[in-house]
């Protein structure tokens, strides 16, 4: 019989593991990985250009855009620099509003991956029952905010939003039932043997590859590197915080499974400390139009890693070039380490394990019926009714099912 | 502010930087400009001697008469040194860095893509972050390009 030959395919630019579009360029022998080329940039909107002809408050709003689940970081890393730029000192309350929704915005993006690797690896129930605590967080969102994604929290100088004590004890009471439940999810990953054998071994980044290609957030710190901006470089309030860096050295997607999973119970601890010591006072500082012409560099730990803005001003009201750099594209240079010598069945979930983004926006649906002119707005709570509806009349009901198996 | 000043020292030796082109931009910042010289000697001495582990990003400028590439060199301790090199337009061209940090290849593709600067040394890839067909010569980040340059 001959040997085996190389046989190449190329996986995407649209393809099974992620919603976004990149490509993988894989050369096989027999159902061994020898080599990845990975090519993104697909979603180039050439929004770095864009601001340079926008307001710094314009920008805000265009930045906040670049990604759908993690919105607020990107507002938070820019306007962060925009401040330091315009030499303001934002309020100790607006701080914490803003940690508070980052910390939010992080449970929301950690419960989305697990639900979303537990699809990868077949194990359904688990990625419904990840998506529906997932709920819990966004209907904190949308109460504190007005927005399940895109909050538009921040302004120059402060935040929009305040929390009222009743928000407060909305949010501590949906913690109460977070808890509970991520204390379960770690159960499962850590005691369930298929879930286990499924992940060990699997998409195996070393402490030094994971160094040298530059890996960031829970992809690093599954691989032994206990590098988080909060503690490092601290933004917002993060140092006034008791929280831990959570980190794993089994270097693989079991480890960063776990690193996600304990990264949201310190989540959970860290809005309960915030909301117990969130500071009294104003919301925002009067910011000017013109920023004084400087240079800033700033960062923020999203919830894939550390995100990073470079703003240069020139004194006008337009910056005169801002940098982002998010994290996928430092975490997208490991996937090809991480997939080499190892099996084409593993490329799935060891893609989505870095946890590369995207966007879940839709909140109101336009409806157009078939053959009228006229269009109809759908808002979120008639979609909801609609879809609770449209499965009762086909003879599902979720309620009766959520009640008879899930605990509680 | 100590650690800072202490980089800062240690970046004098390495370099005889002109008055005004180090200085420290406020806690665990660092702004360098660096004109003329060997820049590639003194990129290596300064993450060695800086305990530089980490390049988060690198920022390609244009300003108007020159272009600009800042190497934004993290440690551990939270410490960014901003190292900003000016590249005169008639000889857009700068060394890779990916000898010491191999995760730099796509920022400097990026360099590359939208500001036109060469960067030697770098291996063969695919480009990023513009399509495949992109015109030769369009680089959208200069500043005296706009999208009706597409059309000439």
């Amino acid at each position: 019989m001959s040997p085996l030959k190389d046989v190449d395919i190329a996986v995407g630019p649209q393809h099974p593991a992620l919603k976004e579009p990149a490509s993988f360029l894989v050369s096989l022998r027999g159902e061994t990985i020898t080599s990845v080329n990975v090519k993104v940039g697909y979603n180039h909107r050439g929004i770095e250009k864009a601001t340079e002809d926008r307001t710094y408050l314009q920008n805000l709003y265009l930045l906040e855009r670049i990604c759908g689940i993690c919105s607020h970081t990107h507002a938070t890393c820019y306007v962060q620099a925009v401040e330091e730029l315009a030499a303001l000192e934002v309020p100790r309350r607006a701080q914490y509003i803003r940690m508070l929704v980052g910390e939010l915005e992080r449970l929301h993006s950690h419960l989305l991956w697990f639900g979303v690797a537990a699809h990868e690896i077949g194990f359904d129930t688990l990625f419904m029952y990840s998506w529906r605590d997932r709920e819990l967080v966004m209907d904190l969102l949308a109460n504190i905010t007005g927005n399940r994604v895109n909050y538009s929290v921040n302004t120059i100088g402060g935040v929009r939003r305040d929390i009222s004590a009743e928000q407060a004890a909305d949010i501590l009471k949906a913690m109460d039932t977070l808890e509970e439940r991520i204390k379960y999810y770690i159960n499962v990953a850590t005691e369930e043997t298929t879930l286990i054998n499924r992940l060990s071994g699997v998409g195996v980044l070393s402490r030094e590859d994971a160094a040298s290609l530059g890996a960031v957030g829970p992809t690093a710190r599954a691989s032994g590197i206990p590098r988080d901006v909060r503690k490092d470089d601290p933004y917002c309030a993060y140092a006034e915080l008791d929280f831990k860096v959570c980190v794993s050295d089994t270097c693989d997607v079991f480890g960063r499974t776990v690193v996600r999973l304990r990264e949201l119970q310190e989540s959970c601890s860290m809005i309960r400390q915030m909301l117990a010591a969130l500071p009294e006072g104003p919301l925002t500082v009067k910011a000017p139009r013109k920023v004084p012409a400087g240079e800033a560099f700033s960062r923020y730990e999203a919830p894939r890693g550390e995100d990073v803005h470079y703003v240069r001003s020139n004194g006008t009201e337009k910056p005169d070039r801002v940098k982002v750099r998010a994290p996928t594209l430092a975490n997208i240079q490991a996937v090809s380490k991480m997939l080499e010598d190892r099996f084409l069945a593993d490329l799935p979930i060891v893609i989505a394990a870095i946890d590369p983004c995207f966007s879940c926006t839709d909140r109101m649906v336009e409806v157009r019926r078939r053959g009228a002119r006229s269009r109809e707005l759908m808002s979120w709570e008639e979609l909801r009714r609609h879809g609770i509806e449209w499965y009762r009349a086909r003879g599902v009901d979720m309620g009766t099912l959520s009640r008879k198996y899930i605990t509680r | 502010m100590d650690k800072e000043q202490d980089v800062v020292a240690k970046m004098r030796e390495i370099f005889p930087f002109p008055e005004g082109s180090i200085a420290v931009q406020r806690a665990r910042r660092i702004n360098a400009e660096f004109r003329e010289g060997d820049f590639d000697d003194l990129f290596n001495r300064t993450v060695s001697a800086g305990e530089f582990t980490m390049l988060p990003a690198i920022s390609g400028l244009d300003q108007g008469d020159c272009f600009a590439v800042i190497y934004h060199l993290a440690r551990e301790d939270g410490i960014v040194l901003n190292l900003k090199r000016i590249v005169p337009k008639e000889k857009a061209e700068v060394r890779s860095v990916t000898r010491l940090f191999p995760c730099a290849e796509l920022y400097e593709r990026e360099l590359m893509d939208m500001l036109g600067i060469a960067v030697n040394g770098l291996s063969a890839g695919r480009r990023y972050p513009l399509p495949e067909g992109w015109p030769e010569g369009q680089h959208p980040l200069r500043k005296d390009w706009n999208k009706e340059s597409l059309d000439t």
